[in-house]
């Protein structure tokens, strides 16, 4: 490695910058608004990839072949992860601009127990690996992990409900993740004033009533200040010094990404996000550009680096897990743009950069590169997020409009839609409960239409041969309360146990002391028991019951308004819908930590799993067939255009899913336009329609259905072929069959 | 675009035989159109992005056509002028910037009083911009001042010699070449849409004959657009108990499309 210390001089890390508040207190945020400068260009100014970086990501490319073949490369075996736990790693040492990896060497995984031993001994296994027999003692014997606690906890209703898949996806086996560490601090400030931060934050509670809070707090902020000298140690490794602030543009992407990194050799969350540094790396990039110290191209080659970085984040998961979740995904969310709570955009240079590495290192799901889009972008960044989204599939939209008012101009997106302010709030993450399948419940009395088992104590089943909408609707509403109450319980459990057994330290110490955490709930299944429900109420709906007596099967006369039309008798249903289930879910009567309860419309691609589980419904789907993702119209049922389905799925108010609302849109590249600049200019102007009907959260995938079919058949042409899902990006030729063809049957919005 | 064939559905009798002239109406009554159905964002009808009416009914039997569930026009949804406009009012603000409203078919003109009273109302009370999609075939049924609300038209011509357009469309040529020199005279801005079929539409000589004829007209062909023949329409004849006439035939290939848009280009049209 060339050293990275090479061009900082012993000059004052914040020389040139703007003085403020920000120096005496940790407050990025405060040192953003004091030092960005707005870009309102386009997007000439780019470089494209030097020889350097095609070099170190044609090393990389080959290792990812072989990482395809065998479904993971390699594996740490011997020793549980830890930030400290590996020596050093490189891609190639010499050519490296930015270094650090999770073990020591690429695409090699590490085993992290904390979550559950069960789930590293078959991810192991699967792979044809064997666990160590002191690892295996020492989490059997000495030490006991966050899915042990949660089982021990977990009540019968809970264990059924999940067993039925009318909940599903619980953070129980595993990291729960979606907490993003302000990992820009790293480079602001260093660890050692971090540090001092963290003590001062101590002491402050030394004369606290000593409560179980007061205490867990205590606990947590020592476990804080030791994780961030391991950090340090970690960055020592490397030859790099992040125990003072960065003085350079490269030192501060490395000192950022070393923030990142601790945090992804301690703990595999479901979401590892990387939260909103394009901004403010771009303040540190700007001033050695003015200093004569860098050049765009090699203030490319930079972000370059660190997004072939970002692109081997692994984790060692069960294939089970990667079904659920298609193929392996690590959501390194960064969120890119957006506006200032003073009007002026947040759209730099460096935003620009970091959509330029789709170009220069061709499309890849990660990391999820996330724009926050507001119609008062500079129109500049519009068309440029435009040309990448119809080349590459491979950026997902959230409207800043809408979150701004909210959560300020400093939050970023863990996982897929879930918007936190950086450093002052977390998450807990709820997967989701499955409102589809709550209808059937209500409908059959709480017996489970799959299994005829009682699931839901204490209900009674309609009767009567055709389904009179008052009466479901009476009937499901105490069905919603149970299903909210057991699933409360549950999230309870699983966010008590994970503080306990799997605290997220290196991510925690960058927060401050008094966060805000959400209790963050999810709704699948929503398009299906929208459409059920107007099916009920606008068609005629005849029950077929089997010998038990028990409702499997529908039959519909009429026709009915579905959801995803811009059709008020059907879009009102799904409203009423998602707003009713937060309420249920509001009147619980006790939240883990005082969490803030809110809700996601958003399945990822359990839409596939969800529908396995779940029977006939009275909209017409079959037994087995997937859900629509997120908050889409069920997959043909949108019949009038995406803009029509867009202005439906806008209606779902952003108060009720204050944790996002997930659209996923295909279409053809035609139906943008005949010529690629009337493309740009026609997916810009849908961006800003969507955004201006309020609507939360879109995925853009422009391709051909023939593409995709190809893709099926000749895998090998297409290792990097991207396509956006619910709320992140997947390689398509990693989806199972099923998945595959589950993308293939959904609405394509195209030109005949 | 992916058009719904659950809103019409043809009953797979013989195609109509006689020039029907357009479903006026009686005048003073409320007019009523047959809407086979709409699309909410679809781009190349017309400038930007475009909300589209496609209108039931149409007097030709074209033998590529992608959409024979739009032939007949009670195959369509009954609504009257409230209704269509009901269905853009919530894209208005976004179809002003952002394109404009298309109205198609099927022929619409076959319904030529309720598409009058359609883009008068688009066009002055809405203030949006309006694309006609026609192939001018029943022109002469309206006056002049049935375009004036009017902004663009988009002109299908399906082939250069009468005898070949007889064959493919079932009608004749000459009503649609008169209704482009019309269009001249009334100042209105073309664009011609042509779609190349192999072994049908793809000849040079009868590519060069239009494209003369087209160069002819001046300055309003403002452009043509060569769609490339597709078979995503074939299974609706399927469905209506029909036989698909061009069964076999390919889209056009990369070479041929090129070759076409070339006769075009050197005659100094604009092509997309």
């Amino acid at each position: 490695m060339n050293a990275i210390t090479e061009n900082a001089t012993a000059q004052e890390p914040w020389a040139g910058f703007a003085a403020g508040p920000w120096q005496s207190q940790i407050d990025v945020r405060g040192f953003i608004q004091a030092n960005y400068r707005p870009y309102l260009g386009d997007s000439r100014f780019l470089s494209g990839p030097t020889s350097r970086t095609l070099g170190v990501w044609a090393k990389l490319t080959e290792l990812l072949a072989e990482e395809r073949k065998k479904g993971v490369l390699d594996v740490s075996v011997d020793r549980p992860a830890a930030i400290t736990a590996h020596a050093p790693g490189f891609i190639d040492r010499d050519a490296e601009l930015i270094v650090g990896l999770q073990t020591d060497a690429p695409l090699k995984r590490a085993i992290m127990p904390n979550g559950g031993l069960r789930m590293v001994e078959m991810g192991l296994e699967a792979y044809g690996y064997e666990i160590d027999p002191a690892v295996k003692e020492t989490w059997t014997r000495h030490r006991k992990s966050h899915n042990q606690g949660v089982f021990d906890a977990y009540s019968p209703e809970i264990l059924a409900a999940r067993k039925s898949g009318i909940v599903t996806g619980l953070p129980d086996a595993y990291g729960r993740g979606r907490i993003i560490g302000d990992y820009r601090r790293v480079a602001l400030y260093g660890t050692d004033r971090l540090k001092a931060d963290k003590r001062r934050e101590l002491h402050e509670i030394d004369d606290a009533v000593f409560d179980e809070a007061t205490m867990r707090q205590r606990e947590e902020l020592n476990e804080q200040i030791r994780a961030l000298d391991e950090l340090a140690e970690m960055a020592a490794s490397y030859g790099c010094d992040v125990t003072q602030p960065a003085r350079t543009g490269r030192e501060a992407v490395q000192w950022t990404y070393f923030g990142y990194l601790a945090a992804v050799k301690e703990q595999n969350g479901a979401a590892m996000s990387l939260g909103r540094v394009s901004t403010f790396l771009d303040i540190y990039l700007d001033r050695d550009i003015e200093r004569g110290l860098l050049t765009e191209e090699s203030a490319q080659e930079l972000i370059d680096d660190l997004v072939i970085k970002l692109r081997i984040v692994r984790f060692l998961r069960t294939p089970e897990y990667d079904t659920l979740f298609s193929g392996d995904p690590t959501w390194v969310t960064e969120s890119i743009g957006g506006i200032g709570e003073d009007g002026r955009p947040l759209v730099t240079r460096t935003s620009f950069r970091f959509l330029q590495t789709l170009f220069n290192l061709g499309p890849a799901p990660e990391p999820n590169l996330t724009v926050l889009w507001s119609t008062q972008l500079p129109e500049g960044f519009k068309d440029y997020c435009a040309k990448v989204s119809i080349e590459t599939s491979s950026i997902q939209y959230e409207n800043d409009d809408v979150m701004r008012p909210h959560w300020g101009d400093d939050y970023g997106i863990a996982c897929c839609v879930s918007p936190m302010r950086i450093g002052k709030q977390m998450q807990f993450f709820g997967a989701r409960a499955n409102l589809a399948k709550a209808l059937l419940y209500a409908i059959n009395g709480g017996v489970d239409e799959k299994s005829g088992m009682v699931v839901a104590e204490g209900f009674t089943p309609i009767e009567g041969d055709v389904l009179d909408y008052d009466t479901v609707v009476a009937k499901l509403d105490p069905m919603m309360s149970w299903l909210a109450k057991t699933y409360i319980k549950a999230l309870n459990v699983i966010h008590y146990m994970h503080d306990k057994y799997a605290y997220e330290r290196i991510e925690m110490a960058l927060h401050d002391r008094d966060v805000l955490r959400t209790m963050a709930c999810g709704i699948a299944g929503l398009s299906v028991a929208a459409d059920s429900l107007s099916a009920i109420k606008h068609a005629k709906v005849k029950v077929v019951r089997n010998k038990a007596g028990l409702a499997v099967d529908y039959v519909i006369e009429g026709d009915y308004p579905a959801y995803g039309n811009n059709d008020d008798r059907a879009d009102s249903i799904a409203v009423w819908l998602a707003e009713t289930f937060i309420e249920k879910i509001k009147a619980q009567p006790h939240f883990y930590r005082n969490a803030m309860p809110t809700q996601s419309v958003l399945t990822i691609t359990s839409n596939v799993v969800y529908g396995k589980k779940t029977g006939n419904t009275p909209d017409g789907r079959r037994a087995g067939e997937p859900f629509a993702p997120g908050a889409n119209p069920m997959n043909g049922r949108d019949k009038k255009g995406f803009i029509a389905a867009g202005a439906s799925v806008s209606k779902i108010p952003y108060a009720c899913a204050l944790d996002g609302i997930s659209w996923t849109a295909s279409a053809t590249p035609t139906a943008l336009g005949r010529v690629p600049e009337e493309r740009q200019k026609n997916l810009a102007a849908c961006l800003d329609a969507f955004a201006g009907a309020m609507g939360h959260h879109v995925n853009v995938n422009v391709l051909n259905r023939e593409t995709l079919l190809d893709a099926m058949e000749h895998p090998e042409i297409y290792p990097q072929l991207t396509i956006r899902v619910s709320g992140y990006a997947v390689n398509f030729v990693k989806l199972s069959r099923e998945q595959q063809l589950d993308v293939i049957s959904r609405t394509f919005h195209g030109c005949m | 675009m992916t058009f719904t064939s659950s809103l019409a559905r043809g009953h797979g009798d013989a195609p109509a035989c006689i020039v029907v002239p357009p479903a006026a109406g009686v005048a003073g009554e409320a007019p009523v159109g047959f809407l086979h159905s709409v699309e909410s964002g679809a781009a190349g009808d017309g400038p930007g992005m475009r909300f589209v009416f496609f209108m039931a009914g149409c007097p030709l039997r074209c033998l590529y056509c992608h959409n024979p569930d739009t032939w007949k026009l009670k195959a369509g949804r009954r609504i009257d002028l409230d209704e269509a406009l009901a269905e853009i009012a919530p894209y208005r603000g976004f179809l002003r910037l952002a394109g404009g409203v298309t109205v198609s078919g099927g022929e619409p003109m076959t319904q030529a009083r309720f598409v009058g009273a359609l883009l008068t109302r688009l066009h002055d009370d809405l203030r949006l911009h309006t694309a006609l999609d026609t192939t001018g075939f029943l022109g002469r049924s309206v006056d002049d001042d049935w375009f004036d609300p009017v902004d663009l038209v988009l002109l299908d011509v399906k082939h250069s010699d009468p005898a070949v357009y007889k064959r493919i469309t079932g009608r004749d040529l000459a009503p649609t070449l008169d209704f482009a020199r019309r269009m001249v005279r009334l100042g209105k801005p073309m664009w011609i849409r042509y779609v190349l079929v192999p072994g049908l539409t793809d000849g040079e000589a009868e590519i060069a004959r239009l494209a003369d004829l087209l160069a002819g007209l001046g300055p309003l062909v403002q452009q043509v657009d060569v769609l490339p023949y597709h078979r995503l329409g074939v299974h609706k004849w399927a469905e209506l108990g029909r036989a698909y006439p061009l069964d076999g035939t390919e889209p056009p290939s990369r070479e041929a499309l090129d070759a076409a848009i070339a006769i075009f280009r050197t005659r100094g049209l604009k092509v997309r």
